[in-house]
């Protein structure tokens, strides 16, 4: 066990001298890498996920979770206008495990909401992102920074979350959050 | 032991080598303390904890550089909060590191060491995941790696132990697994090679696990290697979906089967149809004899290694979770039918801002066995014969619910619902003697919007209990009463009856979180027992920071305040919860 453990771990070593070869071919990469699911079900890649440099809003929620569909509601109403006022893209990662991850695409598409969905059934982009409870979000700026983040949801959190979205589509410096 | 030390320093040698090198690397993570004050309460049964005030706490730390990554969880448990396993704790608590990991990830390749969690298909037949609200935690230890030889098809393979608590278990699993996204793979032989018409998706996968575990039974032959496998398929075109899975299992014998030597098979098929404003979602999932551990000694949530969810609704309501459905891993069988609509804004229903409405049914049923009477076996029997996708005699659950959310103006919403539901309590509570529920429940939410910023929310819910009898051939029954109208049979436990609730919640987004809310069992058989059980909480929130103070007496359940869902366990006092993502 021990000799496996080492041998692994100079395997791991060796692996990232190597990334560090590869890191410039991911200057672009805005979110972590984790292994989800399209709204099909098909694995993709979290780290291809991208929005031209434009910002990019990652919800966590799920369908059981009341106030994540009160959020996703009520920001459905004022996408169309925030993508042409800041170009912002939702992508809302669904945490449902197997137990309701079917229903994710019905349901999305039942509730006329048009974010980029993904599904995260076994929680690696949860993991990887820190996130303890949904809904959480990230509003992450071109290069990839998270300029702001909020968990839970209360009616009125989109006000303050559209005056930091304009300050980051016009690159300006996030303040007073 | 000494591999953890190995590995730990390996660890951060290679992080500090690496900090060195770059400096641009990210270290990120999260926390999460819990602390919950106990007061003796013997009417709601509360349990006494002599050390009156307990704790969970947690801290993820994960470092992340270009492809690589590594982290470690802190963990204690001092002690552990009641409704967590007793195992967390121990008898004097305990506290250490439970998971850690490193990580390198490409587009072909995703190798990890140390701790991970990994799913196969629907995980019939493997998914280890972590759920830190409910203290489920069995991930596995050792390697992982994840290869995608050839566009379109991706290989998984593991090795390891899986975590028992603070240990690992006895059982040594080994599993492979394949994916094949067929429109992908085509593209292997050029950029117009295609199957299906544009917009068409195939996929096909299939998986295999085994355990190994000695055979130290002094009677029984039991297998000390366990095979499981799956296939699986899924196809989709425009708005529909359907996904099939079947999972089988060699013979497995332990406590929690009863011993016996059958095999163990499941099916799970799921179709879906959407179009803008249409959900429909139906779902089969039939299961004989599919408990899979890493340990044949293992009880309750501990090394389990597959999962099997309900076919049934998640509700989050409160008086809705009062009796959740727990799969039947020995043989059951189950339906739902889940349809959502929204009707469009501007039509005659849906009015000027949109109504949604949503209808679901689920039911669940014994799959049809009977012992195996031939069967003579000493040391390789307990045989029953069984009719794999028929629906059995007995009714273990069904509901139907139907939900409407209408929003009124600008500020004003509403949310109304209606569920009836049948629940074989001494089955899946394991309390024999305790009988069927039969529940009719109604909810109402309201919403307004006092400013764009303030918001007053209510909720009324009421639930009307009836208490049934379940016969020895499992015929439901009306219960029987004495000369003064209780009830002798079935037996009762503290809660019992119906209930009323009331929640009142004002927020100031985006930092407070004001709720009171009540639950009152009037209905309870005992007049002693018709309690109100009363709860506040007040939550500040900055960023990701969470910080949440309560006082009151707590039912058991999945419990949403605050924005935030979480299972909480049954308690009574003070309770303070922090956490925030770094």
């Amino acid at each position: 066990m021990r000799t496996m453990f080492l041998s692994l771990s100079l395997m791991i070593l060796s692996l990232c001298c190597l990334s560090e070869m590869h890191a410039q071919d991911n200057a672009k990469q805005v979110i972590p890498s984790a292994s989800i699911k399209n709204i099909k079900g098909e694995k993709v890649n979290s780290g291809t996920i991208t929005n031209d440099g434009k910002p990019i809003l990652l919800n966590f929620w799920a369908t059981w979770c009341k106030p994540c569909i009160q959020e996703l509601s009520n920001l459905s109403s004022l996408y169309d206008e925030w993508k042409e006022t800041t170009g912002v893209k939702i992508v809302a990662v669904s945490v449902d495990d197997v137990r309701n991850s079917a229903k994710v695409a019905p349901f999305v598409n039942g509730k006329r909401w048009e974010y980029e969905v993904y599904l995260d059934e076994n929680g690696d982009l949860k993991r990887a992102m820190n996130v303890n409870n949904v809904p959480h979000s990230f509003l992450i700026d071109g290069n990839g920074k998270v300029v702001w983040q909020h968990n839970s949801y209360a009616p009125g959190d989109e006000e303050k979350l559209y005056e930091v979205l304009k300050q980051v589509a016009a690159g300006q410096e996030v303040t007073g959050h | 032991m000494k591999s953890l030390v190995l590995f730990t320093s390996i660890f951060f040698i290679s992080v500090s080598l690496l900090a060195q090198n770059q400096g641009d690397g990210t270290i990120g993570g999260n926390f999460q303390i819990d602390v919950q004050s106990y007061s003796p309460d013997s009417l709601i049964g509360a349990q006494n904890v002599p050390e009156k005030v307990r704790s969970n706490a947690f801290l993820n730390l994960n470092y992340t550089k270009g492809n690589f990554s590594a982290g470690i969880r802190y963990e204690s448990y001092l002690k552990e909060i009641l409704g967590f396993s007793p195992n967390w704790g121990g008898k004097e608590g305990n506290a250490g590191i439970g998971y850690r990991y490193a990580r390198y990830t490409n587009d072909d390749l995703d190798v990890t060491i140390g701790n991970f969690y990994e799913q196969f298909g629907n995980g019939m037949i493997l998914r280890t995941y972590e759920e830190r609200g409910l203290g489920l935690d069995n991930a596995l230890d050792g390697v992982r790696a994840k290869l995608t030889m050839v566009k379109g098809l991706q290989i998984t393979g593991i090795f390891g132990k899986q975590r028992s608590f603070f240990n690992v278990g006895p059982g040594i699993v080994r599993g492979i697994d394949g994916e094949l996204l067929v429109e992908d793979f085509l593209k292997n032989f050029g950029d117009n090679v295609s199957l299906l018409p544009e917009g068409w998706r195939l996929r096909f996968g299939g998986g295999i696990v085994s355990k190994y575990e000695q055979d130290t039974d002094p009677t029984l032959n039991l297998p000390e290697n366990v095979l499981a496998y799956n296939t699986r398929m899924t196809f989709q075109a425009d708005g529909f979906a359907l996904d099939a899975e079947y999972a089988y299992k060699i013979n497995d014998p332990k406590t929690t089967n009863v011993n016996t030597f059958n095999p163990g098979r499941a099916l799970y098929v799921n179709a879906s149809y959407s179009a803008p404003g249409l959900g429909i979602n139906v779902s089969l999932k039939s299961l004989d004899n599919m408990d899979f551990r890493s340990s044949r000694r293992s009880q309750l949530t501990d090394l389990v290694l597959n999962y099997l969810p309900a076919v049934t609704k998640q509700y989050t309501y409160r008086l809705l979770t009062l009796y959740p459905y727990a799969t039947q891993p020995n043989g059951e069988i189950g339906l739902q039918a889940d349809v959502l609509y929204t009707f469009p804004k501007g039509s005659f229903l849906g009015g000027k801002y949109g109504t949604s409405i949503n209808i679901n049914y689920s039911r669940v049923h014994s799959i049809d066995s009977a012992k195996n009477i031939s069967d003579s076996n000493a040391i390789e029997g307990n045989l029953y014969n069984t009719n794999f996708l028929s629906f059995g005699k007995r009714l273990f659950f069904d509901d139907i619910n139907v939900e409407i959310q209408k929003k009124w103006s600008k500020d004003f919403k509403t949310n109304f619902g209606y569920m009836r539901q049948y629940y074989l309590k001494e089955l899946i509570e394991l309390l024999p003697g305790t009988g069927a529920i039969r529940s009719d429940v109604i909810t109402s939410e309201f919403i307004y919007s006092l400013t764009t910023t303030k918001t007053i929310r209510f909720e009324l819910q009421h639930m009307s209990v009836e208490h049934r009898k379940v016969d020895a051939e499992g015929k439901d029954k009306d219960a029987e009463k004495d000369a003064n109208g209780f009830i002798i049979s079935p037996k009762l436990d503290n809660n019992n009856g119906s209930w009323i609730y009331a929640l009142a919640e004002y927020t100031i987004a985006p930092q407070w979180f004001i709720s009171l809310f009540n639950e009152y069992n009037y209905g309870n058989e005992d007049p002693n027992r018709r309690l109100n059980y009363l709860s506040g909480n007040i939550i500040y929130v900055k960023d990701a920071l969470r910080l949440s103070v309560g006082y009151g007496r707590v039912r058991g359940g999945i419990l949403c305040v605050g924005g935030v869902c979480r299972p909480v366990p049954a308690s009574n006092g003070f309770s303070l919860s922090v956490s925030s993502t770094f």
